[in-house]
């Protein structure tokens, strides 16, 4: 461990022979199409598909009301947040009114895709528009359009929480600084659209359903949960998954509509993605508005925190919609220690696409409203940033330490983090160049941003996550067994989609068993191979599921040691194991490979009285506390007050996830994590229009980043070991978009000081951030309103943000 | 339908087509390549790209019988001799793919990148990619584009793997090739 190995997922990503879902091919297959509606609501007044069934191809095609018996618990949502939370009926095609651009009126089932698609133009469907409610201030007003009627409300669930006495935290204050952030609705983006293949099990009684998923053993259950179809005729194999962040750790009604359609027809079922409909009806992420207040003394000292939170449900729950904002509550108070913290969040619903985990999920949220108002508040007290920072930083600790959120850290040490980094970026050197520029009246000024954060990681010991209304289950299961011919099979319970689990596995694996990497085949993401599983999220993989891959590897050795003992005839005490040989003590000549102890116990011919044969490991791992990595990153920017860009020159990142197995994917993850923070901060967000139409609806006109927008980044890394497990890993595949969006914004608003900027929404686009220094100069003329939903002049300032940004 | 003769990694195939039929859908579905693939009908993430005429095309935007007569690469026809093309390795041994769904496309632009630039500046390298979508990389791992083919990767990132089991590690641009 601790090597950057290259990947062994590689070879067949570079050379095209990966099995992606829409890869399959089989006998009598056929391939579904959707009508979605083009209104965000509206009733559905006549529906008549049997224009379609006349079309050349088209083999069956369903309304929803053919097949609602075929799904008695509709799409599913795992998560209730509060005993009166609202959780609607959500059907896969709706009977009578749909709620949102995208929702799903038919079905056409064609022997290819193209006639499916064809045929959709001979459904004929007719619509009443509704009232539409796209934002949720209007949603939660009296007398505003329902988006369920029966509900009689479009709050989802109202959800208070206090720690400690903020009344009296606030009024012993100083100071008081108030913040108004709003967390735009982003598009997950994997590059590889959903896919779904089902089928009957070939030789069983049941299904096997192939998708493009980061958890197919929820999605056995929760597919079960919503046919009616026994789990245990359910097979679910997730192939090559061509990326998640959130977005495939979901149940979609096209998942259950292939299920559904292969039972009702007999035949293979196929569902491949457009990316129009990977942007209308994939889960989108964030969608929230903050309301945070900070109490602190004149020295800077943090005494209390308050927060309010709307939170965009869109026109349905998904998996685990009303979850997100909750699950990132505890961490607002983020690295720093105070006594009194109020949040209150409110889930509301709209008619847009639903929202649910998007890469950071609750905690990019948190950490981006922490680190603003800590800003802000150095602002106020004429502080330098990193000043009120350091004074309200836990003492480092090593053992779970309470924090004002009521969770316990694991372990922190962020003054060594924040030491780094500010020695990484010149910190000193950065603010003199800033001076300089700023004497100069330089036209591009430079803005350097910080931000302190820490995520909650490791998803997680069981109880606690019953505790906050998914049940529990946070354990990950693994396997290990020796094979007779010596090589060594790892079924992990966790369904990689990019994060190199067969590469980092192999690792653990080797190093405990004295094998080489190159010996260890790892298994994943088929329910029926692995059968136990809780799948990829949350950062969980590597804190949960490879933890539970290092000590099924223990308990296969504790078992080789007491077959080796046998084997050598000496007493199990004198056996000593080391790179994969058992040899007694003091005669290092007499030894046995493990290999050889495998095969031995294999055949079991000669094995110790009662010793089951095989060497062959289950271990299921229940964390006793998440983890908590934390970092300190820096970002500087250069702003030009004449545009408006402002491009990212530098970025620092110093970053602890512990002790860290494979540095070469460690990096990869904060890369990517990074690029997603700096996207959110900088270029992306859903426009809808105030009829509930998603004017960023391809990529033609939402923002992806490419290669010519994105600095490059300078990292590394502290090492704080977390008590949580025995390799005392962190996590780190959300890392770097939770620490990302504040240190870009911060850095904007430090470039635009001298001008009077104290405030900068995301994206911080061209547009934006000209008007940002207008407004502040007092030329109001110049500014014009400016929607708080991100009108669509954005769309147009965005290409010029793409050509210019180099 | 119309007939159309298209050469696909050294192989000279005829169908006949429908005339709307997508380039990237003959290859995946008639003559099942299914190295290239789809992420966005829109021509703007680069995924389906591949090589017509030795020009990178984004196989989602063409017609099948645009290719008729043509010569077409995809990176499944890369390799030779089951020896991958040094574009190959140099994606694997720089960590320049994680999910690995847009590589076969960002593989195929890098190629015509040094076809037509053969050293590239770390600018060209980005603007040439601007069409390639990575959501897993932060794009800063994909810039291939060295000075030769033989010595390969990168004037874009090279890491600097010193020290790094200790847990320090910081990664640099780097101008010069690989030896």
């Amino acid at each position: 461990m601790g090597g950057g190995v290259p990947r062994k997922e590689d070879p067949n990503l570079v050379t095209g022979r990966a099995n992606w879902t829409d890869n399959i091919k089989l006998p009598g297959m056929l391939h579904f199409a959707l009508l979605r509606s083009p209104f965000a609501h509206a009733k559905v007044t006549n529906l008549d598909v049997s224009g379609a069934l006349e079309q050349p191809g088209v083999v069956a095609a369903f309304t929803g009301e053919d097949l609602a018996d075929e799904w008695p618990g509709g799409v599913v949502c795992a998560a209730t947040v509060t005993d009166d939370q609202k959780t609607p009926f959500h059907p896969p095609i709706v009977t009578d009114e749909v709620k949102y651009m995208g929702d799903v009126v038919a079905v056409v089932v064609a022997t290819d895709r193209y006639k499916a698609q064809d045929a959709l133009e001979f459904v004929e469907v007719d619509y009443e528009p509704l009232d539409v409610v796209v934002d949720m201030e209007t949603a939660l007003e009296e007398g505003a359009p329902l988006v369920h009627e029966d509900l009689g409300t479009n709050e989802c669930f109202s959800m208070p929480m206090e720690v400690g006495d903020v009344d009296d935290a606030f009024n012993r204050a100083d100071v008081v600084v108030k913040e108004h952030y709003i967390q735009q609705r982003l598009i997950p983006n994997a590059i590889e659209p959903r896919a779904t293949v089902a089928l009957q099990d070939p030789g069983h009684d049941g299904y096997v359903v192939y998708t493009a998923t980061q958890v197919p053993h929820l999605a056995k259950i929760v597919l079960s949960l919503s046919t009616g179809i026994p789990e245990n005729q359910i097979r679910v194999v997730a192939p090559d998954v061509g990326g998640g962040f959130g977005s495939k750790l979901n149940v979609y009604r096209e998942e259950i509509l292939a299920l559904v359609l292969t039972k009702k027809l007999g035949v293979p079922i196929k569902w491949v993605e457009d990316r129009s409909e990977n942007y209308q009806a994939t889960i989108h992420g964030r969608g929230q508005i903050q309301d945070i207040e900070l109490a602190a003394t004149n020295e800077g000292r943090i005494l209390g925190m308050k927060v309010k939170l709307l939170d965009d449900m869109g026109a349905y729950l998904q998996l685990l919609t009303p979850v997100i904002a909750p699950s990132g509550a505890a961490m607002y108070p983020g690295v720093y220690t105070f006594d009194a913290f109020s949040i209150e969040i409110k889930g509301v619903f709209t008619n847009l696409t639903p929202t649910d985990a998007y890469r950071g999920a609750g905690r990019p949220e948190a950490a981006y409203a922490c680190e603003r108002i800590i800003d802000a508040l150095a602002r106020e007290l004429d502080m330098d940033p990193a000043e009120v920072r350091r004074k309200n930083f836990y003492e480092p600790f090593d053992e779970p330490t309470d924090t004002p959120g009521g969770l316990q850290y694991d372990s922190m040490n962020m003054q060594a983090a924040m030491d780094r980094v500010m020695e990484l970026a010149d910190y000193e050197g950065l603010r003199r160049e800033q001076q300089q520029r700023r004497e100069n009246n330089d036209p591009v000024q430079l803005g350097i941003g910080f931000s302190a954060y820490t995520e909650i990681c490791g998803l997680g010991p069981s109880q606690a996550l019953a505790g906050l209304g998914i049940g529990g289950g946070g354990w990950e299961a693994a396997n290990v067994r020796m094979l007779i011919t010596g090589k060594v099979e790892v079924a992990t319970g966790t369904s990689p989609h990019g994060q190199g689990h067969e590469t980092t596995w192999s690792q653990i694996t080797a190093d405990a068993l004295g094998v080489t990497p190159d010996d260890v085949v790892v298994l994943h993401g088929d329910t029926a191979v692995v059968p136990f599983g809780r799948d990829t999220y949350g950062s969980r993989s590597l804190a949960v599921g490879g933890i539970a891959v290092h000590l099924a590897c223990e308990k296969v050795v504790d078992k080789a040691k007491k077959l080796a003992a046998h084997m050598l005839e000496a007493a199990e005490d004198d056996i000593e194991f080391e790179g994969g040989t058992f040899s007694v003590a003091g005669s290092p000549d007499q030894n046995v490979t493990i290999q050889d102890v495998g095969a031995a116990a294999y055949m079991a011919a000669d094995v110790p009285e009662g010793m089951e044969p095989g060497l062959n490991e289950q271990m299921i791992f229940d964390p006793p506390n998440f983890t908590f990595p934390f970092g300190a990153h820096i970002c500087v920017m250069e702003v030009d007050t004449e545009t408006g860009k402002a491009y990212v020159r530098d970025y620092f990142a110093v970053d602890d996830c512990g002790p860290v197995i494979n540095p070469t994917i460690v990096d990869g993850q904060l890369h990517g994590g990074l690029a997603q923070g700096i996207a959110q901060a900088l270029y992306e967000g859903a426009i809808y229009d105030e009829d509930g139409n998603l004017m960023t609806g391809s990529m033609v006109d939402y923002m992806i980043p490419g290669a010519p927008e994105l600095p490059n980044f300078t990292l590394d890394r502290t090492v704080t070991p977390s008590p949580s497990n025995p390799l005392g890993v962190k996590g780190v595949g959300e890392a770097g978009t939770i620490g990302a969006p504040p240190a870009v914004i911060n850095a904007i608003i430090d470039a635009l000081s001298p001008y009077g900027v104290k405030h900068m929404d995301m994206p911080a686009l061209p547009m934006r951030v000209w008007n940002a220094i207008q407004d502040a100069q007092g030329n109001g003329a110049a500014s014009g309103e400016y929607d708080a939903a991100f009108g669509s002049r954005e769309a147009d300032v965005r290409q010029e943000g793409r050509s210019e940004d180099q | 339908m119309r007939r159309i003769q298209v050469r696909v990694n050294g192989t000279t195939y005829e169908h006949e087509v429908e005339p709307r039929l997508l380039l990237v859908h003959y290859l995946r579905e008639v003559l099942n390549l299914t190295g290239t693939m789809v992420g966005c009908n829109t021509s703007n993430c680069g995924a389906c790209t591949v090589l017509m005429g030795g020009e990178s095309v984004k196989s989602c935007t063409v017609f099948a019988v645009q290719a008729d007569g043509r010569e077409i690469t995809t990176v499944q026809g890369l390799a030779e001799n089951g020896d991958w093309h040094p574009m190959q390795t140099a994606f694997h041994e720089n960590h320049a793919l994680q999910c690995g769904y847009c590589t076969p496309g960002m593989i195929m632009a890098s190629i015509s990148l040094l076809e037509e630039k053969p050293d590239p500046s770390e600018e060209e390298i980005r603007e040439a990619l601007e069409g390639n979508y990575c959501r897993c990389t932060g794009e800063r791992r994909g810039d291939p584009g060295g000075p030769r083919r033989q010595l390969l990767p990168l004037h874009g990132l090279r890491e600097h793997n010193q020290g790094c089991s200790a847990g320090r590690r910081t990664v640099q641009l780097e101008r010069e090739a690989w030896e």
